[in-house]
């Protein structure tokens, strides 16, 4: 399998006027093509910040971040970074909050507002493309960012949290939803979360950090069947390897 | 919107509710104020009150009849509001202009701040003398007045809509590699439209004090020159006919813009 995404050794000190915080020290871990992986921790661990190293947007202290085994190229076009809340634009219409990565990075070309329409299309939005925002369900709008960030074709998706600003009952279905659509599209997949079921539901990979500063605690492969994060949460695997990354967790 | 439903009896009766609510509102607003002018005119009439000194609607709507045919209220409603637009227009502009620079460099931000605090906070009107001396006594002098005093309201306003702007959307946008241009092209700028149609009302009432205090102060000629000249010769007439004509005048400017508002969220941008 090619190695999309390595990270070699990677630390992060933060410098205030009373303190110098390490947030990460010492990070190692590689993503495979195609792999789904959660990265779980404990509050306040610095997984956000793993997040922004991955995006470029900032630099670590020491440590390397390849990407296609290079170092220091502009990843920004093959990344797909979606946040908390979706974030949507509420002056543009649905379809060009979606055009939005085209426009930034200059790739508004027929073939790919093309591809970001299909993708609307195929995923229920058809019938919104000249709505706004406001007029969409909290579900709906968690969509939309996620097909935002897909319009521009990342090869990576960076997710932190996309579901935590939802109801319980539309966290559930917007998260069978989002991982419908990841594996339709076969993307790579880089999840932060606290939440240990949703990891569990999700992802090929779990890794666990620890404490501040973050460093990896353990990884876990979380073999268990069903076709969907709903049918996975049915499984009888699926309380062990809570009951086992929770304990990790304390 | 329109549909062809078919309402229940109870809709209907929130609607007739609502309507005659409305209705009442405008009945009262109406009812004030002719019942304020009427027993002004009758106060005045039966000279309970001395209208030498609190003149009386009928003598104030006929001093505007002879200012209309005089021929010279339009020559002086149009001083005044030359100097009023041409003094919003240049306050809002440029401080929009300096707001976007300061939200670009937060090294100017930090370095003008005590400047602006202690220009917000100076009364303008001490600025008179030097601005007499500077720029005559003439309309430049009146707008310069309009365009300090509301210059710097509008640098505040807008800098803190554009500095408003959720953080976490400039993260997305960075994500996707925005430039600096892009992130205010794309996000802040219209991201701040309700700040600019909140600071545009405000400066129209900033240019109207700006224009007519500095008709106050210099001036042969304007809405603000009647009223202090008629306060000089003791015609109070010409006073509260002038203070008349500029209350329409302000509240047309201010539903100009009202209107303006209403064009811009039809049509978002």
């Amino acid at each position: 399998m090619k190695k999309l995404l390595e990270i070699k050794n990677v630390s992060l000190t933060y410098q205030t006027m009373t303190d110098e915080i390490t947030a990460i020290k010492d990070l190692s871990f590689d993503c495979n093509d195609g792999e789904f992986i959660s990265i779980i921790g404990p509050s306040g661990c610095g997984k956000t910040t793993i997040l922004s190293l991955i995006a470029g947007l900032i630099k670590p202290t020491s440590g390397k971040i390849l990407f296609n085994g290079n170092e220091n190229v502009s990843h920004k076009n093959a990344l797909g970074y979606m946040l908390q809340k979706d974030q949507l634009f509420p002056w543009r219409t649905i379809e060009k909050n979606v055009f939005l990565p085209l426009e930034i990075q200059k790739k508004l070309t027929p073939e790919n507002i093309n591809y970001a329409l299909s993708l609307l299309d195929k995923y229920g939005l058809k019938d919104f493309k000249k709505s706004y925002p406001d007029q969409l369900s909290g579900g709906m709008r968690q969509r939309v960012a996620l097909i935002r960030t897909l319009s521009s074709k990342p090869e990576l998706l960076l997710l932190d949290e996309p579901f935590s600003a939802l109801d319980y009952q539309t966290r559930l279905s917007v998260c069978d939803d989002v991982y419908n659509i990841i594996k339709a599209e076969k993307k790579t997949t880089i999840l932060v979360t606290h939440d240990i079921s949703e990891a569990i539901s999700m992802s090929d990979i779990i890794i666990v950090l620890t404490d501040r500063p973050a460093k990896v605690k353990s990884f876990h492969r979380p073999n268990i069947e069903g076709v969907s994060p709903l049918r996975k949460r049915e499984s009888a695997d699926f309380g062990l390897w809570f009951e086992k990354i929770w304990k990790e967790l304390n | 919107m329109k549909s062809n439903k078919q309402f229940s009896p109870q809709h209907i009766k929130f609607i007739k509710k609502t309507k005659r609510e409305t209705g009442l509102v405008w009945f009262f607003r109406i009812a004030i104020l002719v019942f304020g002018l009427g027993l002004w005119e009758f106060l005045a009439r039966i000279n309970v009150i001395d209208s030498f000194i609190s003149s009386s609607p009928s003598r104030i709507f006929n001093t505007i009849g002879t200012l209309v045919s005089e021929n010279n209220l339009f020559y002086h409603i149009g001083i005044t509001l030359y100097e009023t637009v041409l003094g919003f227009i240049l306050a809002v502009g440029l401080g929009y202009v300096i707001a976007l620079a300061l939200w670009w460099s937060e090294r100017l931000r930090r370095v003008l701040e005590p400047y602006i605090v202690i220009l917000n906070s100076l009364p303008k009107i001490a600025l008179g003398p030097i601005i007499i001396v500077w720029f005559g006594s003439g309309s430049k002098a009146i707008i310069f007045m309009a365009v300090i005093i509301g210059i710097i309201v509008a640098i505040i306003t807008m800098l803190n809509g554009f500095l408003a702007t959720d953080k976490n959307k400039i993260l997305l946008l960075k994500s996707m590699g925005a430039n600096k241009f892009q992130i205010l092209t794309k996000l802040v700028i219209p991201g701040s439209f309700p700040t600019l149609i909140s600071m545009l009302k405000i400066s129209v009432g900033m240019a109207w004090i700006g224009s007519i205090m500095g008709e106050y102060l210099v001036s042969k000629a304007g809405l603000g020159y009647l009223i202090v000249y008629g306060g000089q010769v003791f015609k109070l007439d010409l006073v509260m006919a002038s203070t008349v004509v500029l209350c329409v005048l302000a509240a047309l400017m201010y539903s100009i813009v009202a209107l303006l508002e209403k064009i811009i969220i039809k049509y978002k941008p």
